[in-house]
């Protein structure tokens, strides 16, 4: 067996690591566990490791076509991820989201943030929501020709444009 | 005003108390956040980065929370200045690394840092002595809530913080605490410890993060994942496992002391031996008799001193800070020396340890 880093070397250092019930794999060679840090099993942290092994090939399989997929914001590829274990802009997410999704799915509790959100974002978010409700709120109005009804939609959405303008998109 | 003449002396910093800090040293929660239109550090040419950083340090100066700070570029701070910083767990080894267009913002109480370009825009932390993670999260979350107020995060609804590493992505938090769990290594239960932390998803690690050896029995307990769990989850997460692990700590101190007390006096007497008599010691051997130490204070065999000497000793001992205190540029065997005459000088007023005479009554005494 060859070791996965170098792929060079007979495979002597074999780690297992159970992390919330997932098994991660990783056979290596003596010169490849030593300059990884791994002989100090205390202080080793496997999901670093896998990240910069299996990291290229799943951003590989979200490739499709073939061609290697590039990101218009930054001009970062899957090879420099395979090579740095890092992406190269907030963009970055956007243009590998398809190969990303088993690697975080691999790394992590959940694929969806459930955590803090800017509080700018968090107002924009209720304003939008808000005024949504208050256009459906119109639409059925006018349907029903309760002007006057209407009428206070409109000028409530107004009202909050006018306030609020640049929270809302559009 | 320098960094040295900015920070508080060790004896200072290791006056600081918090719950439970016989074994839990420190607490620390960080947060990865980078700005929208700008390339991550890593990728970012040096133009970029010193744009970026230009935008940065400004805002985070003019927070209410670094009032008064020190902030300065990392290409303006001399290789020791930087080894401090680490060693005083202020700035992680990566950022010590970088040059122009990376720096660091650092309040005055030295418990709120922002690593500007490091792997991320940002890398901020709140540091509280003891077991103190929801105050530290209270802490960085007001940091961060009145960053984001100047600068525009990137951010996205579905995957959160967007992060340079893929396995910070989401909240970008760490939670970590320090600890020191003599008694376990001792009575090599460690590793089961360590196997059993590690399947609840959270990670151990030595001293200085991430590929270190837990030289002086300290290990660092934090979270790996980052995304599909809120904070407070995590940092709850975390509360509960260190609240075992202080148990587990506590346990096996009563139960060495109760079934092989001559095995944990002999230790810790050696390590006395050593400490006090030693003309010549490094810092990796330091730590881990200044380790004994510790629990000898913890077990009331040195009565008449202070925890704070002995964690004043772990900092002043380790090579950055021994360089400091001299002018000229010492050797690696220069300052072994050094270091012997130093812990023999502060010892001298310790006498050495008194076990109790036969089966101690109450072994687990903390005065």
């Amino acid at each position: 067996m060859l070791c996965n880093l170098c792929k060079k070397n007979e495979a002597t250092v074999h780690l297992t690591q159970i992390v919330a019930e997932k098994m991660q794999k990783v056979d290596l060679c003596e010169a490849c566990s030593k300059e990884k840090g791994v002989s100090d099993t205390t202080g080793f942290s496997l999901a670093d490791l896998l990240l910069g092994l299996g990291a290229g090939q799943e951003l590989e399989k979200g490739s499709s076509a073939g061609n290697e997929l590039k990101c218009p914001q930054c001009g970062f590829t899957q090879a420099d991820f395979k090579k740095a274990g890092r992406l190269g802009c907030a963009e970055c997410y956007h243009t590998f989201a398809e190969g990303l999704e088993g690697l975080l799915k691999s790394m992590h509790k959940g694929v969806r943030h459930t955590g803090k959100v800017p509080q700018a974002l968090r107002q924009s978010r209720e304003l939008t929501d808000k005024v949504k409700s208050l256009q459906k709120k119109l639409e059925k109005a006018i349907a029903e020709e309760n002007f006057e009804q209407a009428a206070v939609c409109r000028d409530e959405i107004n009202q909050l444009r006018q306030t609020h303008g640049n929270l809302l998109p559009g | 005003m320098s960094i040295s003449e900015f920070l508080s002396t060790p004896a200072e910093m290791c006056r600081r108390e918090g719950a439970n800090d016989r074994i839990v040293m420190s607490s620390r929660i960080r947060l990865a956040r980078n700005l929208r239109g700008f390339p991550f550090p890593g990728w970012a040419k040096k133009a970029d980065r010193i744009k970026s950083f230009e935008v940065m340090r400004p805002a985070v100066e003019s927070l209410p929370m670094m009032a008064g700070s020190f902030s300065e570029a990392m290409e303006n701070l001399s290789a020791l200045e930087k080894q401090i910083l680490v060693e005083r767990h202020l700035i992680s080894r990566e950022h010590a690394a970088k040059a122009a267009g990376s720096g660091l913002v650092l309040n005055k109480a030295e418990s709120l840092c922002v690593m500007i370009n490091e792997e991320d825009h940002f890398r901020m932390q709140a540091l509280c002595p003891g077991l103190q993670l929801r105050q530290a999260w209270q802490s960085i979350d007001e940091l961060d809530t009145a960053l984001e107020r100047v600068l525009p995060y990137a951010f996205s609804p579905e995957l959160g913080y967007l992060t340079a590493c893929p396995t910070n992505l989401g909240t970008g938090i760490r939670v970590s605490a320090m600890l020191h769990l003599p008694a376990l290594v001792l009575a090599e239960q460690m590793n089961q410890i360590i196997q059993a932390v590690n399947k609840l998803g959270l990670a151990v690690r030595g001293l200085y993060g991430e590929g270190t050896e837990a030289l002086g029995n300290v290990f660092q307990v934090s979270n790996q994942m980052t995304l599909g769990e809120s904070e407070v989850e995590i940092v709850e997460k975390l509360n509960k496992v260190l609240a075992q692990m202080i148990e587990h700590e506590e346990n096996a101190r009563a139960t060495l002391l109760e079934k092989k007390p001559k095995m944990v006096f002999n230790h810790i007497g050696r390590a006395y031996g050593i400490l006090a008599n030693a003309h010549s010691i490094s810092s990796k051997e330091t730590m881990n008799l200044l380790s004994l130490a510790r629990l000898g204070f913890d077990l009331g065999l040195f009565p008449g001193i202070q925890r704070s000497l002995v964690d004043e000793l772990f900092v002043i001992t380790q090579p950055a800070h021994l360089q400091n205190a001299h002018s000229e540029k010492l050797s690696a065997e220069a300052r072994d020396l050094l270091r012997a005459d130093m812990l023999r000088e502060r010892l001298k007023p310790v006498k050495r340890p008194n076990p109790p005479a036969s089966p101690p009554d109450a072994p687990a005494a903390e005065t």
